[in-house]
């Protein structure tokens, strides 16, 4: 079975310098466990390919069952000297639960 | 001891809200009222403002709102906390204690905190041993040191504690960390220790809530968004502290937004690094020790949380020149929006290489199809796409051409695919770019200070 991350999950992302960080917050127990189990930093890389340039970080925070991952060399420079639009990554969390989860 | 104290969020940045902090000292009851006014860029740009005007450097929003909200806090005796004191805190201090003279208000003391500005220290620094390394790049600072154009250690809370027992009823710093301005109150009210690590990080944690305004309170959420309750009239947060270090998180009664265990949650997450390793000047913060508990009615409460002692290190940012950039776009309605504006961007590219000018960068946006999500962006049909923006920007070292750059992009309305509108005022001119040099700085090396400025008369001023 096929579930959109947007129907389990919400979050917000912001940027670390050149890095962006984007925290991932399911709704529930359940949700909790399967973006443990499937949202993997080697996923989220592939995910954001063409965007994230660097290697990718997870964190756990069962307690507010969310994952933090950090974004190396994502966002164009950082700061003002990113030419980007979305400069500081604001979209970013939601550019991630697009994603499709197979469980 | 006070069994609990109130400390309202006023500001969550500078052009934030104009109204949030009045409406935080007038619509329910609070203790303290803290404001963040600094981003990185923020700094290099009240540097600047300095450089030419030596009493300017500081957030100019203040005195106007104290003027405000002054009469107010002296009535029910909120104190104010504010790092908007940017690169002249001293300045600031004194056009705020203006205000208060000529409101006729005798009684009031206003506490500055100074010693973060180390753009003239350099030397110095670096003859004691520290070449204050880029974190990132490990560079020392001596490759930018000539296009330095702000450097501030960031304080933490323990500043702003002396200050309030001083006396002072309002705290101005320069670069103090966002989470130390809500730190403070609840160390000076509660007698903590600097060695009570689990309480002050509870209470860096309530200054991380806090730290972004209105987005802890229903702003910017990314959930079930839509019901939200009257954004319109967002209440921001406010931490209502306990001594033992627990806090609940809610909003005055009456307003809009929500405060609930999601929204709380996506501050949480909101900006963080390992999040077992908050690292402040005060403490090291435990994140995934945090227990959040939903009250209903608005309120989160926030406890069991655990930290570790702080590092022997400040953070360090410094911001130098590095280049030149400029940006502008041109909207291209359907038929074929997203061809032609793709053709647009190809001409201008060519006429930008004709020209042989010196570029780092050139980027191109379709905004209305992948500025925001790039390569996941979903494929449009063109048939149904009424309108995409091209906006295209570049970045260089050469001043001159991101200048003629600027020149290139008006001719495309008369030389390039039709059916083009949306360039207004005129060519886009250069701006600067501003880089970060993020650094570690040993504690020992530099020091706060805390000082009182006396209620003069402007004229009594030297």
């Amino acid at each position: 079975m096929k579930i959109k991350l947007l129907d389990i999950a919400h979050g917000r992302s912001g940027d670390k310098g050149d890095a962006a960080n984007i925290g991932i917050i399911a709704y529930d127990d359940r949700g909790y466990e399967i973006i443990k189990k499937h949202l993997t930093a080697e996923r989220v890389k592939i995910h954001f390919e063409g965007i994230c340039l660097g290697s990718v970080e997870r964190y756990e925070l069962p307690n507010l069952r969310a994952l933090n991952f950090i974004l190396h060399n994502t966002l164009g420079g950082g700061g003002t000297v990113s030419l980007k639009l979305d400069a500081q990554g604001k979209t970013l969390a939601a550019a991630l639960l697009r994603m499709e989860i197979e469980i | 001891m006070k069994e609990k104290i109130k400390i309202a969020s006023g500001q969550g940045f500078w052009g934030d809200l104009i109204d949030a902090p009045y409406d935080q000292v007038t619509k329910g009851e609070i203790d303290y009222l803290v404001m963040d006014y600094l981003a990185e860029v923020t700094m290099s740009i009240l540097q600047k403002q300095k450089n030419k005007n030596p009493k300017l450097g500081y957030a100019k929003d203040i005195p106007e709102l104290m003027k405000r909200i002054l009469p107010i806090c002296v009535k029910k005796g909120i104190k104010v906390i504010t790092n908007g004191g940017g690169v002249n805190p001293v300045a600031c201090a004194e056009a705020v204690a203006d205000v208060a003279v000529n409101l006729g208000i005798k009684d009031l003391k206003i506490a500055v905190v100074v010693g973060d500005d180390i753009k003239d220290d350099i030397a110095r620094i670096i003859n004691s041993g520290c070449e204050l390394n880029n974190m990132d790049t490990n560079e020392s600072i001596l490759t930018v040191k000539d296009r330095l154009l702000s450097a501030n250690v960031y304080f933490g809370a323990f500043p702003i504690v002396e200050g309030l027992k001083l006396g002072a009823d309002i705290v101005i710093t320069g670069r103090t960390t966002d989470t130390g301005l809500t730190l403070a109150p609840m160390i000076y009210e509660f007698g903590w220790e600097d060695s009570d690590y689990d309480k002050l990080s509870a209470g860096t944690i309530a200054g991380h809530i806090l730290e972004c305004g209105g987005q802890s309170s229903g702003g910017n959420f990314l959930g079930d968004w839509q019901n939200i309750p009257d954004l319109a009239e967002i209440g921001f947060p406010i931490a209502e502290a306990y001594p033992n270090g627990e806090v609940v998180i809610t909003k005055h009664p009456n307003t809009g937004g929500r405060v609930s265990f999601q929204t709380v949650a996506e501050q949480l997450v909101y900006e963080i690094g390992n999040p077992a390793e908050y690292i402040t000047p005060d403490c090291v913060a435990d994140f995934t020790s945090i227990k959040l508990e939903d009250l209903g009615n608005d309120r989160v409460r926030v406890y069991g949380i655990k930290g570790k002692e702080a590092t022997g290190f400040y953070k360090v940012s410094c911001s130098y020149q590095d280049g030149y950039s400029a940006s502008s776009s041109l909207t291209y309605s359907w038929p074929e929006a997203l061809t032609k504006a793709k053709a647009a961007d190809k001409i201008l590219r060519k006429r930008l290489q004709n020209l042989n000018l010196k570029f780092d960068e050139i980027r191109s946006e379709f905004v209305g199809y992948n500025s925001c999500h790039g390569p996941l962006s979903f494929q449009l049909e063109e048939e149904k796409i009424n309108e995409i923006m091209l906006r295209i920007a570049v970045r260089s070292h050469d001043l001159a051409s991101v200048e003629r750059f600027g020149k290139e992009i008006a001719p495309l309305i008369l030389t390039g695919p039709p059916s083009v509108t949306g360039f207004a005022g005129g060519r886009p001119k250069p701006s600067d770019v501003v880089a970060y040099w993020p650094a570690l700085l040993p504690k020992h090396l530099v020091k706060p200070e805390v000082k009182l400025i006396s209620l003069l008369q402007e004229s009594e001023r030297k």
